[in-house]
């Protein structure tokens, strides 16, 4: 407040706007969000270092090539890709203002969503049963971590989703509304472009190591 | 200002398909090659899988992200590309001092069993 009387003033030394132009309410969301992913993109690339630095060191416990399925993982990716397309399909309908169907797409997004954690989780647990666990070499500690981190990324974004649907039947498509959703689809992208990263150093190149 | 959220980039039914389509063979052909063991060069095997990903990593920016120079008046570029060059050097950064303070640092006998 004090910076306002000291305008009003005319102060001369004071050289900002004294009167701030109108902005519209969230519209710098988006771009905020955007500098939240790229924020997020460096913690995955520090894990990424990491898991480079750390992938060899096995400590004579088993490697890529014994513990990967990349069939499993073939799969996986497919769940997130087709995730990718039918959020695309939610916010196409959003456009039309179509909540029946943004509802709809956004339900099948969160079903392929599900399948790609319950997979994720299927082969963590399977790798833990066969004594791969993070405390049995700097691999696997480096590689759960990685992975996990990019699954608690999409368990969060199934959160979301699934409060984007109820809010969306309460209020409509709304202006909020829609800037929410053009947030979470940023968010549900980027997660799958880290996705690309993974699937390609931590599994393909895995196996040819 | 008021329209903002309306006037954001959006996609189209035509683009979500392209980019789709694209996805789906540049996710393909990398794994034929390693699950298919179709070149016998372990190396090059290697280099054209990160090549894949560098290009399906694109793809999704330009046709799921909507990326383009002008959206937020070029901000969001000129970010992605601040972040970019950090990642390059976390990553190059990391291996590249790590690797040789694997090769310098440790004894022999402990070299000879990393694979």
């Amino acid at each position: 407040m004090a910076h306002t009387l000291a305008n009003q003033e005319f102060d001369p030394t004071v050289f900002h706007q004294s009167d701030e132009a109108d902005h519209a309410a969230g519209g710098s969301t988006l771009l905020g969000f955007w500098i939240y992913l790229m924020s997020d993109c460096l913690i995955f690339a520090a894990l990424f270092a990491t898991y480079g630095v750390l992938g060899g060191n096995l400590a004579a416990g088993p490697g890529p090539r014994d513990l990967f399925d990349l069939k499993l993982v073939a799969v996986n990716t497919s769940m997130l890709l087709l995730s990718s397309i039918t959020y695309g399909f939610a916010m196409l309908a959003s456009h039309r203002n179509l909540v029946g169907q943004t509802q709809g797409w956004l339900l099948v997004t969160a079903l392929f969503g599900a399948a790609f954690i319950g997979i994720e989780l299927f082969e963590f647990s399977h790798m833990i049963h066969e004594g791969a666990t993070p405390q049995r070499s700097a691999f696997l500690s480096a590689f759960f971590t990685l992975v996990g981190t990019h699954g608690l990324h999409v368990t969060f974004g199934l959160v979301w989703l699934m409060t984007l649907m109820v809010q969306l039947g309460r209020h409509g498509i709304t202006v909020a509304n829609q800037r929410r959703l053009m947030c979470l689809s940023l968010f549900w992208h980027f997660l799958d472009v880290i996705w690309i990263g993974v699937f390609t150093f931590v599994y393909l190149l895995g196996v040819l190591r | 200002m008021s329209d903002h959220v309306a006037a954001a980039p959006h996609g189209s039914m035509r683009g979500y398909f392209i980019g789709f389509v694209l996805s789906v063979i540049l996710t393909a052909i990398p794994f034929a090659l390693v699950m298919g063991e179709m070149l016998e060069s372990r190396v090059a095997t290697a280099w054209i899988v990160m090549a894949f990903a560098v290009a399906q990593i694109v793809v999704h920016m330009i046709f799921f992200l909507h990326m383009n120079s002008k959206s937020e008046e070029g901000w969001t570029l000129v970010s992605l590309v601040f972040t970019l060059i950090l990642v390059v050097i976390t990553l190059a950064g990391s291996l590249w001092v790590m690797y040789h303070l694997d090769s310098n640092m440790m004894p022999e006998h402990d070299t000879s069993q990393v694979p």
